[in-house]
C-alpha cells in the first residue's frame, strides 16, 4: 500500500497514482463506447414511434383481454407438435452427441485429430441459434415439423456433447483400470468402465436440454418450422390480439410444466 | 464337505446391472417411450416418397450456400455486425444498470417482503418469454430497428442478471455484513462495503457472459425486425442470396467463437 509523506505526516492511499489513472482511463473508454453505441442506435430510431409506445402498449393491452378461451381447442395440436419437436430433437441430439463426446474427451479420443474435429462440431453447433438453423432448414427441407426437429437436434448436439465430454474427462479412473485388469478390449472398457459412470449424466443432460428445447421450439414457428409459434406468428400478423394472449398463456403453462417435469426427473436421477 | 459346496450353483455368466433397478418401472418407461414415439412419428406426417424426391432439391439449395460470398454485400454485412455489437453492448449495460436495484430488492436478506415479492415478480415476468417474443412486441411498440432489439435484450438481461445477483446476495457471508453494520454504517455504506465486494467478482464474470449471450441473441432478434446482423441475414435469405447468407453465418460463428474464448478467459482472470 503506497504511503504519502506530507507536512501533516504519513498517510496512506489505496492505489498508486499510476494505477488510479489507469482505472480512470478504463472508465473513460467504457463510457465513451457506451455513448458512441447509444448515438448510433438513436440515429436509427424513429423517436416519434418511441414516444407513441406507451399509448400503443396500452392499446394492445386492452385488446389482449379477455383471452379467447375458445381458441384453446385449436391449440392442442400445435402444443403436441411443439412437444414432439423438443423431444425427438433432443433424442437425435443425444444419439449424435454421445459418440462426439467420446471423441472429444481427452481420455477416450482415439487420436488428436478426432478430438479437434469433435470440438469443432461442438462449437459450430453451439454458435448458431436454433432459429437460424430452422431458417436454413426451412429453405432446404420445406416448412414443417421436420425442419424444426432437425434444427433443435443440430443446436442441441454441441450443448449435450460439451457437458458429456467434461463428465467423461472427470470419471474415476480406478474403475476403468479394474476393468482393464480383467483383460478387456477398448470397446469393453468403454462399455463396462466408462458408460456406467456417465449414464446418470447422460440422462440428466438429456432432461435438462429437453426443458430448454421446449422453450426454443415454441418460437421456431416464427420462421415456419412448425409448433405453436406458427399460430403465434399468424395471430400477430392478423392482429388477433385475444388469440395472441391465449397463445402466450398456453406457452407459459407448457414451459412451467416442462420445467417441473424436468426438475422432478433430474431429482429422481441424482 | 466338498460335495456340499459343489451343490450350490453359481451363475456362470455375469450381466451388467440395469440402470433402473425396479424391473416394473423399467418396462413401464420403455413401453411408455415406445407408445409415445409411435404417436409422435404418426402425427408428424412424414411422406417418405416426397422426402426422397426432395433430396436433390435440398442438395441444390445446400450447394448454393457454397462458396460463401463475402464480397458482394460487404458494406451491408459490416453495418449489420457493427449494429449487433453496439446493440449487445448497450443492452448489456442498460440491463445490468436496471438489474442492480431489482436484484437488491429480490434478495430476501436485504428487502422487506413486499419489495421482495414485487422484484421477484419482475424477474419471473422477464424470464418467462424468450427474447424473440419480447422482440416481437418491442417491434410492435417501437417500430423496426435496433431500438426494439435493444429493449428486448435489456429485458432479457434483467431476468438473467437480477436473478443471479439476488441469489448471490442471499448466499453471501453474513459475518462480513454484520461487521460493517457494527461500525455504524448507513444502508448505502453497508451495501457498498459489505455486499458489493463479496458479489463483484462473480458479477463481472456474469456480465461478460451476458454480453456474449446478447450478441448471439442480437443475431436472431433481427429476424422479427429488431435490427442487427439478424436483419441482414433475414434479407439475404428472403432474396435467395444463399452465398451471402452463408458468409454472414460464417462471420457470426467466428465472432461467437472468439467471444466465447475471450469471455472464458476474462472470467478465469477475474475469479
Amino acid at each position: 500500500m503506497p504511503k504519502i509523506e506530507s507536512e501533516k505526516g504519513l498517510s496512506w492511499k489505496r492505489r498508486t497514482t499510476k494505477k488510479q489513472l489507469l482505472i480512470w482511463l478504463g472508465w473513460l473508454i467504457g463510457v465513451s463506447i457506451i455513448v458512441f453505441a447509444w448515438q448510433l442506435i438513436s440515429e436509427k430510431t424513429v423517436w416519434f414511434f418511441v414516444q407513441d409506445a406507451p399509448r400503443q402498449a396500452a392499446d394492445i393491452g386492452v385488446r389482449m383481454v379477455p383471452p379467447k378461451w375458445s381458441y384453446t381447442s385449436k391449440l392442442i395440436k400445435p402444443v403436441w407438435d411443439t412437444i414432439n419437436i423438443a423431444t425427438i430433437g433432443t433424442m437425435i441430439a443425444i444419439i449424435i452427441a454421445v459418440p462426439v463426446a467420446f471423441l472429444a474427451a481427452r481420455n477416450t479420443t482415439p487420436h488428436k485429430i478426432f478430438r479437434v474435429a469433435a470440438l469443432f462440431i461442438i462449437v459450430s453447433s453451439r454458435s448458431v441459434n436454433s432459429l437460424i438453423w430452422a431458417l436454413m432448414l426451412v429453405f432446404i427441407l420445406g416448412p414443417g415439423i421436420v425442419a424444426g426437429t432437425i434444427a433443435i437436434g443440430l443446436r442441441s448436439i454441441g450443448f449435450c456433447a460439451k457437458l458429456l465430454y467434461e463428465a467423461i474427462e472427470e470419471i474415476d479412473h480406478s474403475q476403468v483400470e479394474a476393468v482393464e485388469a480383467t483383460g478387456a478390449k477398448t470397446s469393453q472398457k468403454i462399455l463396462f468402465g466408462i458408460i456406467p459412470q456417465v449414464l446418470p449424466t447422460i440422462a440428466g443432460v438429456a432432461v435438462y436440454r429437453w426443458d430448454i428445447n421446449i422453450r426454443e421450439s415454441t418460437i421456431l414457428g416464427l420462421v415456419g418450422a412448425g409448433g405453436i409459434g406458427l399460430q403465434l406468428n399468424g395471430s400477430i400478423n392478423t392482429l388477433a390480439w385475444t388469440q395472441v394472449s391465449m397463445i402466450l398463456i398456453i406457452i407459459f403453462i407448457t414451459v412451467l410444466i416442462s420445467e417441473w417435469v424436468s426438475a422432478k426427473i433430474r431429482y429422481a436421477i441424482i | 464337505m466338498n460335495s456340499e459346496t459343489s451343490l450350490i450353483k453359481y451363475p456362470r455368466h455375469w450381466r451388467k446391472p440395469p440402470f433402473i433397478k425396479s424391473s416394473k418401472l423399467r418396462w413401464a418407461i420403455i413401453m411408455g417411450a415406445l407408445i409415445y414415439l409411435f404417436a409422435a412419428f404418426g402425427s408428424m406426417e412424414i411422406d417418405v416418397e416426397r422426402f426422397i424426391k426432395g433430396i436433390p432439391r435440398g442438395k441444390r439449395f445446400f450447394d448454393s450456400f457454397f462458396p460463401p460470398n463475402f464480397a458482394d454485400h460487404r458494406g451491408v454485412v459490416w453495418d449489420g455486425i457493427l449494429e449487433s455489437v453496439w446493440m449487445a453492448i448497450i443492452s448489456t449495460v442498460a440491463g445490468i444498470a436496471l438489474s442492480v436495484p431489482i436484484g437488491l430488492g429480490a434478495a430476501r436478506n436485504l428487502a422487506p417482503l413486499w419489495v421482495y415479492l414485487s422484484c421477484r415478480g419482475v424477474i419471473a415476468g422477464s424470464r418467462t418469454f424468450p427474447e424473440i417474443i419480447l422482440a416481437i412486441f418491442a417491434v410492435k411498440l417501437f417500430g423496426f430497428g435496433p431500438f426494439a432489439g435493444f429493449i428486448a435484450l435489456s429485458i432479457g438481461t434483467i431476468g438473467f442478471f437480477a436473478k443471479l445477483l439476488a441469489e448471490d446476495i442471499e448466499n453471501m457471508n453474513e459475518e462480513q455484513a454484520e461487521a460493517i453494520k457494527a461500525t455504524g454504517a448507513s444502508w448505502f455504506q453497508w451495501i457498498n462495503y459489505a455486499i458489493q465486494p463479496q458479489v463483484m467478482p462473480r458479477m463481472i464474470g456474469l456480465s461478460v457472459y451476458r454480453l456474449d449471450i446478447n450478441f448471439r441473441e442480437s443475431a436472431v432478434v433481427g429476424i422479427v425486425g429488431g435490427g442487427g446482423i439478424g436483419a441482414t441475414l433475414n434479407t439475404a435469405f428472403a432474396r435467395y442470396e444463399f452465398d451471402t447468407a452463408a458468409a454472414i453465418l460464417v462471420v457470426i460463428i467466428v465472432i461467437v467463437m472468439s467471444l466465447e474464448y475471450v469471455s472464458g478467459y476474462l472470467r478465469k482472470w477475474v475469479q
